[in-house]
């Protein structure tokens, strides 16, 4: 039900309900959103800044942009299932 | 290039298409709610949401668009993957369970849920076209462009096609019908470009060393065609690129590496020496020619930043800035999608709407990991058309066989369907539900508020069909990225501050959004990209400093939100529909 039809339900001469109250984003959602910030920030900050760490490949095989990249994707996904997991009473 | 069309890949396409017309009649065949037309009864099951997510975001600008960069520019194809991937992070973690439990049909109804004001249902139902309607020009002239190569037909055919299903999907059955549209293209996708992935794994890397001469194409005054100087035709066009040159000296005595796993492919494809091409344009009195040269380089080289993106090479601040800017509106830009937001309304509550993103997530995520395989495979191919990138993928396909690439053309063609459907969903749900109903205060039976919404996408689906045709021979390639700046500009700091400052008001938000998608739209229109693409004019008269405006119009919503609100504080203890 949206506004309009909340208010169209109410009685006439009652005082006005409270405005609705908003949901809250779980403290765990913003905790894990933090941590993604930090991971997309820090990857942009080396293909900004340090552009050369990223040629590295450490013990040889791919290089650190397609680790990291790669990382990244994978990292989205778990952080999504850790926040599905921790919620999943909810 | 000249390219055969396959009577095979008409065939699937038309298949898929009557298809799922088929399937949208027989759910829109009882008499509809404006629950079920909006919003599917809110009863959608979160993991055919979720693979519906994934639809309805993988455009043929992922798919096909992504693919080409990759094969053509290397890794910075792949920082798109990336930055269209992580928007999906601020959709979970901050605006998926307060959307859905703040609204019904519309982003307006969450925005306006603590106001009732009919200014800022005006402002969100205006952003929410205008995002919409960036949207649809290139998935429109996308398919018009497509449909030639990949199955035969002219430019405006192509774009009737995709209006006319998308229009028949959606007025038969709403969200019902665009939802299971997009479940069935979502898993299509994901399940052939895995295919494929696997088709390009087991055949490993090949030593193709066909000519590296350069080539010319002109195209004279009247229109007709040159390849090195010779008219075009099917016995004499310009040759396949994408060439493997040298695998690694371990490799040494043999042409080919057999199958490989997916991190050996990268591997092996780092230490091998390739070919890319680079397009040099210049005119005179015969016409305009682009000339091809063959540039030899590891394959370590494309493999890392700065092939697409060159500011990150040269280290210029505006290319950088412009580069941050980008990755900032991908960000930001996809949880302010109201495409992708009306789709929480479909499932039935806020743990329904987490898991489905879960689910979306992680569809999308395999999806770009395949998508890097697709691009390098491409590259490495020796089937590319130097002359456009957004064949890379259906020729991938043709280097292994004709049937693949009729599947592919055809799955290709069908992701504008998806995509399409969802913008006119939200287009038609901002005309009917917002301005119609709850601006103008129309009085609507259930039954009307439906067939308003029907004859909203019936409208929307004419104009988009007219864009598609207008718009044909404009470069279209990056009003994908306006649509994104323009939705984190307008929509994202008012969803924020809704969610985290309790002294947000409406005429905060209504300024938020409107200045928001003003500056942003300004800012595009007077940028170097816009000047050189769609001007024809030099990039040096542009004003603003580059091309991306995220960087400064994000937190200019956020900045004129904070201080309008500050400035009419009391607004927001009124009840709903105060200002009516």
């Amino acid at each position: 039900m949206n506004a309009s039809e909340r208010s169209a339900a109410a009685p006439g001469p009652t005082p006005p309900a409270p405005p609705p109250r908003l949901p809250v984003t779980s403290r765990l959602g913003l905790g894990l959103f933090l941590v993604y910030v930090l991971l997309y920030g820090g990857f942009m900050g080396l293909v900004l800044a340090r552009p050369d760490l990223l040629a590295l490949r450490p013990a040889g095989g791919m290089n650190l942009a397609l680790i990291a990249g790669l990382g990244l994707i994978a990292a989205a996904f778990l952080l999504a299932v850790i926040y599905m997991l921790g919620r999943r009473d909810t | 290039m000249l390219h055969d069309s396959s009577p095979l890949a008409v065939a699937i396409f038309l298949a898929f298409v009557g298809g799922v017309i088929g399937l949208s009649f027989w759910l829109g065949r009882t008499k509809q709610s404006a629950q079920a037309y909006y919003a599917a009864h809110g009863q959608i099951h979160w993991f055919v949401n979720g693979i519906a997510f994934a639809g309805d975001y993988l455009s043929a600008a992922s798919f096909l668009g992504i693919c080409g960069m990759i094969a053509f520019s290397g890794y910075d194809g792949f920082l798109y993957s990336i930055g269209f991937l992580a928007g999906w992070v601020v959709a979970l973690f901050v605006i998926a369970e307060p959307i859905k439990a703040l609204g019904t049909f519309t982003l307006a109804d969450a925005l306006d849920a603590r106001f009732g004001s009919r200014a800022l249902k005006t402002a969100v139902a205006a952003s929410t076209l205008v995002v919409s309607v960036f949207y649809l020009i290139p998935q429109m002239v996308g398919a018009g462009s497509l449909i030639t190569p990949l199955l035969g037909l002219p430019h405006t055919a192509g774009v009737l096609l995709v209006g006319v299903a998308v229009t028949l999907i959606v007025v038969t059955a709403g969200m019902v019908s665009t939802t299971w549209v997009q479940f069935i293209k979502g898993s299509l996708l994901v399940v052939f470009c895995g295919v494929l992935t696997a088709m390009i794994l087991g055949r490993g890397l090949v030593e193709n060393t066909g000519s590296l001469a350069p080539q010319v194409r002109t195209v004279r005054s009247d229109g007709t065609v040159l390849v090195d100087g010779q008219p075009q035709s099917r016995g004499h066009d310009l040759r396949p690129v994408g060439t493997l040159l040298r695998l690694p000296e371990r490799y040494a005595g043999r042409t080919a590496t057999g199958p490989l796993g997916p991190f050996e492919y990268l591997t092996v494809l780092e230490d091998s020496t390739v070919v890319t091409w680079k397009a040099t344009k210049t005119s005179d009195a015969d016409g305009t020619h682009t000339t091809y040269t063959p540039r030899e380089r590891p394959g370590s080289e494309l493999l890392l930043p700065g092939g697409y993106f060159q500011g990150l090479a040269t280290g210029r601040l505006t290319d950088r800035l412009d580069f941050v800017s980008l990755m900032l509106a991908l960000f930001c830009g996809t949880a302010s999608l109201p495409h992708i937001l009306i789709r929480y309304y479909t499932v039935k509550d806020g743990a329904a709407a987490r898991k489905s993103t879960v689910v979306g997530i992680a569809a999308i995520g395999v999806f770009y990991v395949l998508t890097l395989f697709l691009g390098l495979g491409a590259l490495t191919s020796g089937a590319l058309d130097p002359t456009d990138t957004n064949m890379a993928a259906p020729l991938l396909a043709k280097s292994f066989s004709t049937t693949l690439f009729a599947l592919i053309s055809a799955i290709a063609f069908t992701t504008v369907l998806g995509t399409v459907s969802g913008l006119i969903m939200a287009g038609s749900g901002a005309v009917a539900h917002d301005l119609v109903a709850n601006v103008c205060g129309v009085d609507m039976t259930d039954h009307e508020k439906v067939r308003c919404g029907k004859l909203a996408a019936v409208g929307l689906g004419v104009v988009a069909m007219a864009l598609g045709i207008l718009f044909r021979d404009f470069n279209v390639s990056f009003l994908v990225g306006w649509a994104f700046n323009i939705a984190a500009s307008a929509n994202l700091p008012a969803l924020v501050m809704l969610l985290f400052w309790p002294r947000t008001t409406a005429p905060g938000i209504v300024a938020a959004v409107t200045v928001g998608m003003a500056a942003s739209l300004g800012w595009i229109l007077l940028s170097a990209d816009t000047f050189e693409k769609v001007y024809g004019l030099s990039r040096d008269l542009a004003p603003m400093p580059f091309s991306q405006p995220g960087l400064v119009t994000i937190p200019l919503g956020f900045a004129v939100l904070v201080a309008v609100s500050l400035a009419t504080a009391p607004q927001a203890t009124l009840p709903p529909h105060h200002d009516r």
